[in-house]
Formats: C-alpha cells, sequence, structure tokens
C-alpha cells in the first residue's frame, strides 16, 4: 500500500539572518501518526515548522504536504498550526478568539465549545486572555489550531512552561487526535516528550541527526534513555 | 476572499474594540473637546472658525484611524496573530476589508457625532451640505486608514509606529492649505503639496464648506479615493505569507 506521506521534505535548505536554519533536511512525516521534532533550541525546529505550514521563505528544496506544495492555499485549510508564542488576540476572551477563527476556517461556532472543553480552557472561557496565565495562553494558541480540524496537526513546543498533569493530559489528547487519523508533528527540546511519539526527528544545528521510533534510537545508540541516546548520537557526530 | 472571512474580521475588530471602551472614549469626545477649544480660541472672529472648522471635522478622522491602525496592524504582526491568520484561508483583501469595514463605521460615528456638535451647539456654519462634511471625514478616515496599515510595516515597536504621526501626518497637515493657503508658500512647498493625498482631502473639505460643488471637488475625492487605493494595495503588498 503506498499512501503518500503527510509531509516530505527534499533538499530543503533555508537561511535565516545570513546563516543556514535549515541545510540539505530531508524529512519525512507518516499520516496518522504522532511525530516528534527533537532538538535543542535554535536547531531548527521553528524554521522546520513554518516551512511546512507555509508561512517560511525557502532558499532551495522541495517541502510538499499531502502532495502538494507547501503553503498552496488548497493546504490552508488541512493544517493547524500552533506558534511557539501565543498568538491569539490577548484584548478578547478566550471564546471570542477562537469564534473569530472557526469562522474564518467556516466551521460551526459550536465547535469552539468542544476545542475549549478539550484543553479544559471551560472555567476561563469568559476570560479576557490578558488575564490569563502562560499556560492558559498556549492552550488557547492551541485550541485555535484544533478549532478547523485540521488533518495535519503541527505544533511547535505546546507543552512548554506546562504542569505535569497537564503536560500528561496534552499528549493523551494528542494520541487521540492521531488515533481519530489526524497526522501530529510536535516539536519540543525536552527529550524525555520522546517517548510519548511514534516517530521522532532529530535536529541538530539545521540538520537531520536521527530518525526512527523511539525504540530504534534506543536500540541503535545502546542507551537506555533518549537524552543519553541523543548526546551519544551528537558525539558519534551523526548516523 | 471571501464575505465570510470579511465579516468575521469586522465583528473581532469591533469585539476589540468593546473590550477597550477607553479609547472609544477617546475617539469620540476628544475631537468634540478639540473643536469646542477652536470655537473659543476665535470667539470674537466666527467667520475664522467657520473657515477652520468644516475641514478639521473631516481631518479628525483621518489623523485617529491612522495611528489607531497602525498600532493595531502592528500588534498583529508583533503578536503572530497575523502570521496565524496567513496560515488559514483568509485573503489578504479580507483581512483588509475587514479592518476597513470596522473602522469606517468608527470614523463615521466620530464624525457624525463632532458634526451634531459643532453644527448644533457651537454654530458652525458651512456653506455647503453637512452631510457631505461627514461623508468626506469618512472617505479621510479611510485614507488614514490605509496609509496606516502600509506604514506600520515599517515600525518593529509602538514607539516607532506612534512617530509616524509626526513624521507623515503632520506635515501633510502644515501644507494642505489649511494654516497658509498653498499658493502662498515657497514654491517647493507648494510643489511637495501637490503630492501629498491630504491636500486634496483638504481641498474638497474647504470646497464643500463654501459651497463650491464644481469638477474641481470631484477631482479631489477621486485623487483621495486614488490615493487610498494605492495605499491598502502597497499595504497588501506589505502582508507576506511568507517571511524570510
Amino acid at each position: 500500500m503506498s499512501v503518500e506521506p503527510a509531509v516530505a521534505s527534499d533538499g530543503l535548505r533555508v537561511v535565516r539572518g545570513g546563516r543556514p536554519a535549515l541545510d540539505d533536511l530531508s524529512v519525512t512525516v507518516h499520516r496518522g501518526r504522532v511525530t516528534g521534532l527533537l532538538g535543542p533550541s535554535g536547531s531548527g525546529k521553528s524554521t522546520l515548522i513554518r516551512s511546512i505550514v507555509g508561512v517560511q521563505v525557502i532558499e532551495s528544496g522541495t517541502v510538499r504536504v499531502f502532495g502538494l506544495d507547501a503553503g498552496s492555499p488548497a493546504l490552508r485549510s488541512r493544517i493547524g498550526y500552533m506558534t511557539q508564542a501565543p498568538s491569539v488576540y490577548v484584548d478578547l476572551t478566550v471564546r471570542e478568539n477562537l469564534e473569530y477563527f472557526a469562522r474564518v476556517l467556516g466551521r460551526p461556532v459550536e465547535r469552539v465549545g468542544e476545542v475549549i472543553g478539550a484543553v479544559g480552557l471551560e472555567p476561563e472561557r469568559d476570560r479576557v486572555v490578558d488575564r490569563l496565565s502562560g499556560g492558559q495562553r498556549a492552550r488557547v494558541s492551541l485550541a485555535a489550531a484544533l478549532v478547523g480540524e485540521p488533518e495535519l496537526i503541527v505544533l511547535d513546543e505546546p507543552t512548554v512552561g506546562l504542569d505535569p498533569v497537564l503536560r500528561r493530559d496534552l499528549w493523551g489528547m494528542f494520541r487521540e487526535l492521531a488515533a481519530g487519523g489526524a497526522t501530529l508533528l510536535v516539536s519540543s527540546h525536552v527529550m524525555d516528550e520522546a517517548r510519548h511519539c511514534d516517530e521522532l526527528l532529530l535536529l541538530r544545528e539545521g540538520r537531520l541527526l536521527a530518525s526512527g521510533s523511539p525504540e530504534d534510537l534506543r536500540l541503535r545508540t545502546g542507551a537506555t534513555d533518549l537524552e543519553d541516546g541523543f548526546l551519544r548520537l551528537i558525539e558519534e557526530g551523526g548516523s | 476572499m471571501s464575505p465570510r472571512a470579511t465579516g468575521a474580521t469586522a465583528l473581532r475588530v469591533f469585539a476589540q474594540l468593546r473590550r477597550d471602551p477607553r479609547t472609544v472614549a477617546l475617539l469620540m469626545f476628544v475631537p468634540v473637546v478639540l473643536i469646542t477649544l477652536l470655537k473659543y480660541m476665535f470667539v470674537d472672529t466666527p467667520s475664522v472658525f467657520d473657515r477652520l472648522g468644516a475641514p478639521l471635522l473631516g481631518l479628525f478622522p483621518f489623523i485617529a484611524m491612522f495611528l489607531v491602525t497602525s498600532i493595531t496592524m502592528l500588534r498583529e504582526r508583533t503578536g503572530g496573530t497575523l502570521e496565524r491568520l496567513m496560515a488559514m484561508p483568509l485573503a489578504k483583501l479580507d483581512l483588509l476589508l475587514g479592518y476597513g469595514i470596522a473602522f469606517a463605521t468608527v470614523a463615521a460615528a466620530q464624525a457624525t457625532l463632532v458634526s451634531l456638535i459643532a453644527f448644533g451647539l457651537l454654530d458652525l456654519h458651512s456653506a455647503g451640505p453637512r452631510w457631505l462634511v461627514v461623508l468626506l471625514a469618512v472617505s479621510n478616515a479611510i485614507l488614514g486608514m490605509a496609509l496606516g496599515l502600509f506604514l506600520s510595516a515599517f515600525a518593529r515597536t509602538e514607539f516607532q509606529a506612534v512617530q509616524f504621526m509626526p513624521a507623515v501626518v503632520l506635515p501633510q497637515i502644515l501644507l494642505c492649505g489649511l494654516i497658509v493657503p498653498r499658493e502662498q508658500m515657497a514654491r517647493a512647498l507648494e510643489i511637495a503639496s501637490a503630492f501629498l493625498p491630504l491636500t486634496y482631502a483638504y481641498d474638497a473639505l474647504h470646497r464643500v464648506g463654501q459651497n463650491v460643488l464644481d469638477a474641481r471637488l470631484a477631482l479631489d475625492v477621486g485623487i483621495v479615493l486614488a490615493a487610498t487605493g494605492a495605499a491598502l494595495a502597497l499595504g497588501a503588498a506589505t502582508l507576506r505569507r511568507k517571511t524570510p
């Protein structure tokens, strides 16, 4: 069975601020899986995510999403994107924010109640975002990425700054979304989060250091935990 | 573009304004206070008040909308919401028109309120129709909005955006003919003023004030609309789907 991958980049090169942020990067994100995009900060995770979503100017190479060039108008309603910094209107309430994004996406307003529940912001629904904590804001931003029921959900560090219980709940939700057929690409600089993923892409200095399932990487490096495995891969100078 | 996304954007901007009653109050009452000030500055020479009054009524919304738009658009850019929207099925025109509808409505309310007070309570006289003064005020507001939108692309911080007001708006007010008739200025300034859109906005208001409803007035309005279109096109060009 040949199913087209959700995302395929080939020889992707992106230059930001005069320096290569991504260099000759070829990665694949498979459908219906949770793929973790891991690497230290500055390794190019956000740049890869921006390239996939189609908001990044690319120097050379290609990025295809569902067989279309990244950034194609037809993809805009099929991808949910959560930026690293919460990108919502701080002067509106949670509900007002999500209603706006739902309308732009042409989704019924009832969707808003569902996503508010899904990210656990029910008690905050009528509060102005300005008054929310950092973690709550991040969840509003996450809800905005989910409101359109996208096929591909691209999340840039969605769990940063969240307490462990909430992190576990969100990862549970990501697993459910994937079980429902969605494809998730989730970035994190916390190696520990890799265990929640079906597949991993390890980036370092704009290059792919390794890819595979968490189990693969553990076996390959002979390390007991992924943090350790990642360090061994760096010391080997890539794979 | 889609009416749905345009309408949603206009509603969202209204909702943001509703959450900021202080800004709305300032937008509505500052012009009223200023026109009252003008009235009593020239309390002994009502002809001067009549000459300046109608043009100023029509220029307040220009200044206000320039500022409001450049700050709001800068917030969209720096707050990441613009990037989110550009990744969504929203045409740039939906965003621009959504803002246009919301701010033109505010400008219409602003111009109507200050006109009611100026003509009704402050005894301002305009030889031409008052509704035309209000209509010109709304078109000037949209011009201000379009210029603010375009210039917001060149500001990185709100401090910089605010400085565009004296840098871009003030020279146009000085040179538009409101303070000194253009033909009495140094020749170079007179020529320069011919390239500034506010010159035509002022001229139109001045003509309505004198009830000179001629072809030149129509030309003035045409130039203001063309300048608005050009600024919107330039503004749209600064809204990039893809950024470096």
